[in-house]
Formats: C-alpha cells, sequence, structure tokens
C-alpha cells in the first residue's frame, strides 16, 4: 500500500459533490496533504470526508488583518489531510463539521472563542475555552489583541455557565471542582445522578488556560520548544517533539539520526514513567493499595535514572530545534539496558499479579466501558482507542524516524473497558522497552543538532508525533522574520475527555476516579 | 494471595534505603521537618495541593513525595482533600485568570494561621508564562505568598527542603 493511494477516489468524491478544490499540494505541509477549498462547501467537504471514513483531528484558525485562515486536519490509512479555507474577518462564519464529526465540538467552540470564527450550524452555541477573563466580543487569537490585555479586577467564577440539566424525581447534581480533592489539574465535573448511578455527566473545563497560543507569538524557534514542552508536562517530550518536528519540516532541516534516535528513547521513556505510574494508580482508585506503592517504586527508580543519564527527571528541554541538547555514552547506555531487563522481569511479576486477582478483576472489568462506535465518533485516540479496537498509532500507521526502521506493536482490544485500557497500557511498556533496546544496540554517532537556518519567512509546518497519550498534532507558521505568528499544538486529550462523558453513563459516582484516571487526559494540554 | 505476600517480602521496606540520592540529606532534613511539626503542628501538617494553572509537570513531583522511596507521612507531612482542614495551601502554576477566584476562595476558606508555598517556576514569577490576558503570574499577585519553591518543576527533595522552610518560617 502506497500513500496517499486513496486521494483521487476522494478527490472524485468531492467533485460529485461539486467541491471545488482550489488547489492542492503535497510539499507544503509534508507529509500531510493541502486541499484548499471555498469556504461555502466547508461543511459538505466535512460530510463527503466522513462519508468516506476519514477520521477527524482537529481544526484551528489563524486569524490575520483581514480574514481568517481556517485549517482542519483529516486522516485516513495513516495519511493526512489537511483542508484549508479562508474567511473574511467582517463576515466571520463558517459551516460546521461538528454535525458530522461528534468529535469536532469542542475544538470549534475553541476556535469560536479563541479566534471570533462562529460556525453556523453547530449544534451548541455555549462558549468553551473562555470563562470570563475576557469579554464575548473579543478574541485573543485576533491581531488586535495584546497579549498584554487584562482585566481590571479580580476575574470572576464562571457561574452563568449553563450546564445540561436532567430533571425528575430523585434527580441529584453533583459539582466538582475546579479544585479537586487530589493532587490534580483544575476542572469542573458536573454530575446528573440518582442516587449512585450516573445519569449524565458534563465536563466543564479551560481552567488551566494559560493563553499558550497567544504568548506563542514573536518566540523564536529555541523559545518555542521551552513553551512547547509546557503545554503538558507529562508529556514534555512528546510536545517538544512535535513541535520541533513542525518547525524542522517548515525549513526541511535534516535532523541527525542519533539526535532522532535520542528523541526516541526519551519520548519512550516517558511513554513508560506515565504507563507505569496510571497502573498503579487506577489500582489505587479500586483500593489496591500494594499495586499503587510497586508501580510508585518502579516509576521513582525510572525518574532517577532519567535524572542521571539526562540530567532531568522528566527529560524537559532536551528536545531542541534541529535536534538534542544532550549525550549518552556507552556506561550509560549499558546501564539502560540491564535497567530494563530488570524492569521487564518486574513487571513480568507485577502484571501477574493484577491478571491473577479476583477483586481487581470484578472491579475492572465491564468498568468505563467505551464501544468501537462511540470512540470511532470521537475520533479517540492513544490506548483509549486501543483499547476499544481503533488501531491507530501515528509510529505505525506515518512512522517518522526512528519509527520506520522498527517494528510499532499497535495492542488492540475490543472490551474498551478500564481493564483494556490497562493491559494496552502494560503492551505498550513492553514494546517501548523493546524498541529502546533496540536503538541503544544500534545507535549511529554523529552531530547532535543541525544549524538552524538564517532566513526563514513565513515558512509553515505541521508535526505528527505519538506522545504516550496517543497522536499530538502541532502547527507551526513562521513570521517574515523568523519568529512564531502561529502555534496550534493538538494534544489528544481533545477527543479523550469527550469520551470520558459517555463512558461513565451507566456506572456509578464511586467509579468515576477509576474511569477518569483510566483516560487522564490533559486538562492543561486541551486548556492551552 | 501468596505471589502478593512474596513480592511485599522480597520487595521489603525500601523507604529507609533510598538508592541514589543523598540518603542522609533526606533523611535529615525528613527529621527537621518531623520535629518541627511534632512541635508546632501537634504531629500533623495537612496540606492542601491547589493546581492554579499549572502545566502537571509540577503535579508529578508532588505526587512522588507520597511514594514509598519519599513516604512523607511519615515526616508528618499530609495532603488533605479539603482546604477547610489544611494548615498550609501548596499553589502551582501560574495562577491563571480562570482560576483567580477559585484559588483566592480557597484561601480564604483555609483556617488561620495558615501557610501558603508557592511551588514550581510559574508558581514563584510566571515562569515561562508570565503575565498575559490569560495568566495573572505568580501566585504573590493573587493570595500572600509566605515560602517559593523555584524550579521546573522542583524534585521531591527540593519540595520537602521547602516544606520545611515552610513550616520554620513561621513565627
Amino acid at each position: 500500500m502506497s500513500r496517499f493511494d486513496w486521494l483521487s477516489e476522494l478527490l472524485a468524491l468531492l467533485q460529485d459533490e461539486h467541491i471545488l478544490v482550489q488547489s492542492g499540494n503535497a510539499l507544503k505541509l509534508a507529509p500531510a496533504h493541502l486541499l484548499e477549498i471555498d469556504m461555502e462547501d466547508w461543511g459538505r467537504a466535512g460530510e463527503a470526508a466522513a462519508n468516506y471514513g476519514c477520521r477527524w483531528a482537529g481544526v484551528w484558525a489563524d486569524p490575520r488583518d483581514d480574514e481568517i485562515e481556517v485549517n482542519a486536519c483529516l486522516e485516513f490509512q495513516g495519511d493526512y489531510l489537511v483542508l484549508r479555507t479562508a474567511v473574511d474577518i467582517a463576515t466571520p462564519l463558517l459551516p460546521s463539521h461538528t454535525p458530522y464529526y461528534m468529535g469536532a465540538d469542542r475544538l470549534e467552540r475553541h476556535v469560536q472563542d479563541m479566534a471570533g470564527l462562529a460556525f453556523g450550524d453547530h449544534p451548541d452555541a455555549r462558549r468553551w475555552t473562555r470563562h470570563q477573563a475576557w469579554s464575548e466580543e473579543r478574541f485573543p487569537l485576533r491581531n488586535d489583541f495584546s497579549v498584554a490585555e487584562k482585566p481590571e479586577e479580580t476575574t470572576p467564577a464562571d457561574t452563568e455557565y449553563p450546564f445540561a440539566k436532567v430533571q425528575g424525581a430523585g434527580v441529584n447534581e453533583i459539582p466538582v471542582g475546579p479544585v479537586h480533592a487530589g493532587i490534580i489539574e483544575p476542572g469542573h465535573f458536573r454530575f446528573q445522578a440518582v442516587g449512585e448511578d450516573i445519569l449524565q455527566l458534563e465536563e466543564r473545563l479551560g481552567y488551566a488556560h494559560k493563553g499558550i497560543e497567544k504568548i506563542a507569538v514573536g518566540r523564536d524557534p529555541a523559545e518555542l520548544a521551552r513553551l512547547a514542552g509546557r503545554v503538558s508536562g507529562d508529556s514534555t517530550v512528546a510536545h517538544t517533539w512535535a513541535a520541533c518536528q513542525a518547525m524542522e519540516r517548515s525549513v526541511r532541516l535534516n535532523v541527525p539520526a542519533r539526535a532522532l534516535m535520542l528523541r526516541a528513547i526519551m519520548i519512550e521513556r516517558e511513554r513508560v514513567a506515565n504507563h507505569i505510574g496510571d497502573v498503579g494508580a487506577i489500582c489505587n482508585d479500586v483500593g489496591f493499595a500494594f499495586m499503587m506503592a510497586q508501580c510508585g517504586r518502579l516509576r521513582e527508580d525510572w525518574q532517577r535514572r532519567s535524572q542521571n543519564v539526562f540530567g532531568h527527571r522528566l527529560m524537559m528541554d532536551f528536545v531542541v530545534p534541529g535536534g538534542v541538547s544532550i549525550d549518552i555514552d556507552n556506561i550509560q547506555i549499558a546501564k539502560l539496558k540491564a535497567n530494563h531487563a530488570e524492569f521487564r522481569k518486574e513487571l513480568n511479576e507485577l502484571y501477574d499479579i493484577i491478571d491473577d486477582n479476583p477483586s481487581l478483576e470484578d472491579r475492572l472489568l465491564t468498568t468505563g466501558r467505551l464501544t468501537q462506535e462511540t470512540a470511532r465518533k470521537f475520533g479517540v485516540l492513544g490506548y483509549v482507542g486501543k483499547a476499544s479496537g481503533l488501531d491507530f498509532d501515528v509510529r505505525h500507521s506515518n512512522p517518522y524516524p526512528p519509527y520506520n526502521k522498527v517494528e510499532v506493536k499497535v495492542p488492540v482490544y475490543e472490551d474498551g473497558d478500564v481493564a483494556a485500557r490497562i493491559r494496552v497500557r502494560v503492551d505498550e511498556i513492553y514494546n517501548a522497552l523493546d524498541l529502546m533496546d533496540q536503538w541503544l544496540s544500534s545507535i549511529p554517532e554523529g552531530p547532535l543538532c543541525a544549524d538552524w537556518p538564517t532566513s526563514v519567512n513565513g515558512n509553515e509546518g505541521i508535526g505528527f508525533i505519538e506522545g504516550w497519550r496517543g497522536e499530538i498534532i502541532t502547527y507551526v507558521r513562521f513570521d517574515n522574520n523568523g519568529r512564531i505568528a502561529r502555534f496550534f499544538p493538538r494534544d489528544p486529550s481533545w477527543f479523550n475527555w469527550p469520551a470520558l462523558e459517555k463512558i461513565l453513563l451507566g456506572n456509578i459516582v464511586p467509579d468515576f476516579p477509576v474511569c477518569n484516571k483510566s483516560v487522564n487526559g490533559s486538562y492543561s494540554g486541551q486548556d492551552l | 494471595m501468596l505471589k502478593i505476600l512474596k513480592k511485599i517480602i522480597c520487595v521489603g521496606t525500601i523507604t529507609e534505603k533510598a538508592p541514589t540520592i543523598n540518603n542522609a540529606d533526606l533523611d535529615e532534613i525528613g527529621i527537621q521537618v518531623k520535629r518541627v511539626i511534632d512541635r508546632r503542628y501537634g504531629g500533623n501538617l495537612a496540606i492542601r495541593e491547589v493546581d492554579a494553572g499549572s502545566c502537571n509537570g509540577c503535579e508529578l513531583e508532588i505526587q512522588a513525595l507520597n511514594n514509598p522511596y519519599y513516604d512523607v507521612e511519615r515526616f508528618g507531612v499530609n495532603f488533605v482533600a479539603s482546604p477547610r482542614h489544611a494548615d498550609a495551601l501548596l499553589v502551582t502554576g501560574p495562577v491563571s485568570r480562570h482560576m483567580e477566584t477559585a484559588l483566592k476562595r480557597t484561601f480564604q476558606a483555609t483556617p488561620e494561621p495558615k501557610i501558603v508555598i508557592a511551588t514550581g517556576q510559574c508558581a514563584c514569577d510566571g515562569g515561562e508564562f508570565g503575565e498575559s490576558y490569560a495568566s495573572c503570574g505568580a501566585v504573590s499577585n493573587v493570595i500572600p505568598v509566605d515560602v517559593l519553591i523555584p524550579g521546573c518543576p522542583p524534585t521531591p527533595l527540593a519540595l520537602l527542603k521547602g516544606i520545611l522552610a515552610a513550616v520554620t518560617s513561621q513565627k
């Protein structure tokens, strides 16, 4: 199967629908294929793509002085397509993709709040990212909005947000957050329940909105990499790589092979650290503290190893534009390999215990089920998708170096419950250990970083990285002085969060923590 | 069950012998923390953690304080679910404007006397995010702060040192 062998078929389908493709470009946003279409056709193009079977992977707006450029990313058989159109800034209205793709809901509302582009037939007109920090008439991503603009007084709580209510005898409403009981990020959950049974869960996020897209503007590549590393701290390597990959592709910069392998080793370390920590936390949420202690121990060992070998427990800021800023020597390589062997042995024992424990089985099997159909509708990613029968993984479906030379196993289960999500994570840990061992044995000598070109004018690029949560898509555009004009990191949490609302249906309120942990969306990564 | 018991016995108690960080450091600081907490807080310092907009890097390291290596509860440091039960607030993040009121309310809900510990670079000075239309920057721009723990993110040991500084700073 070669890349994009389906594209001519889709183009013919668009033509049948009288959707005019103004221009197609395979190079500008490579490896994605760019299709520019008329704004009138935007909604129908989404509908045609949905009928064809494309996955909807995100939308972002790029407001200029007189128009708003809008981009939507689609994926089919591992190939990416970017639809692009432009809307007059005086009449900022566009047909919505949400009627065809449930997952488009919040991202379109994010575009509405941030760029002031309304989606005409969007089924939900409520704000999403905006609470009360700026007015309904102002749009942070517009050029006439200053990053320093701020309210004179304390930003009030967003108490007027109209939550959907459930009426009926015995229905009680449970508000939770934004300050939670545990050591976790801020967000609000509104349960409608009868007794313990959840009738409806509504999430209200945006509390951690830090203006990342706006404060990125004007940064140089190194500064953007630092910011990208703080989009979601638990995915710092993944987000930094995605941003660097987008910047590097925009200027056709070749990253040295050694640097790519070091990046891949770090991102797999990040995957293992998060997966092992979460496996323990999920078990703890159903009262199995033993596993929390054991996995916490393994995670701490792992973080200390990262500190020893790389110099930072989370490996922040080592991925830089053009390469990496650290190196490892042969002694460290040998230590890492020995450590992987030890880790595998420990995990074998622990997973044996998880797998063989009737009380865990009782609590995790069939809990928090997400059907494949719902997962597909939301475009759910990563381990949540894999546990519900979706086999997408960028490392496998559209492999970037060094993943193009190794076999990435994609564990897929059909059950879609908490237990299946644990299984995917454990399988991914084993695969990550295998991959790291292969690279540690074959890492080539050579430079660590390529020189950043001096003249960068208006280049744009897109990065696709499989972080531990799933696919990250990052779009970057430079201005005429080689500084950032637009940065949009799309964390997988955009699609996994809304799926959590469906996962909880039919479950009980006390099972919310374990279901939530099994999905583990990033608040910061989606609030931006 | 036998497997669990075997694992527990084989692993043993790891809390006392943290292998790669300076073990003496941890014990020494921990014992100092415990002495002050015993004397001033009846043996238990209750901390409410508030993420006021962080990237979640700090949360990972604060969670690590409870893993078996650090096990800060042995020093009398306890994370509680409500500000109403808390002696201290451990606040992370640049304070997002969307969390500004929530943070103020959390502060008000914490009984006097109380300590506020700004945790992580962003909480200390706004960090990578600074002040903007969306961010109030440092925690001290929103509520009074007693102690700063810099670092991006601060390591668990730095966190423990910061907690020690906080409990000893109180008159």
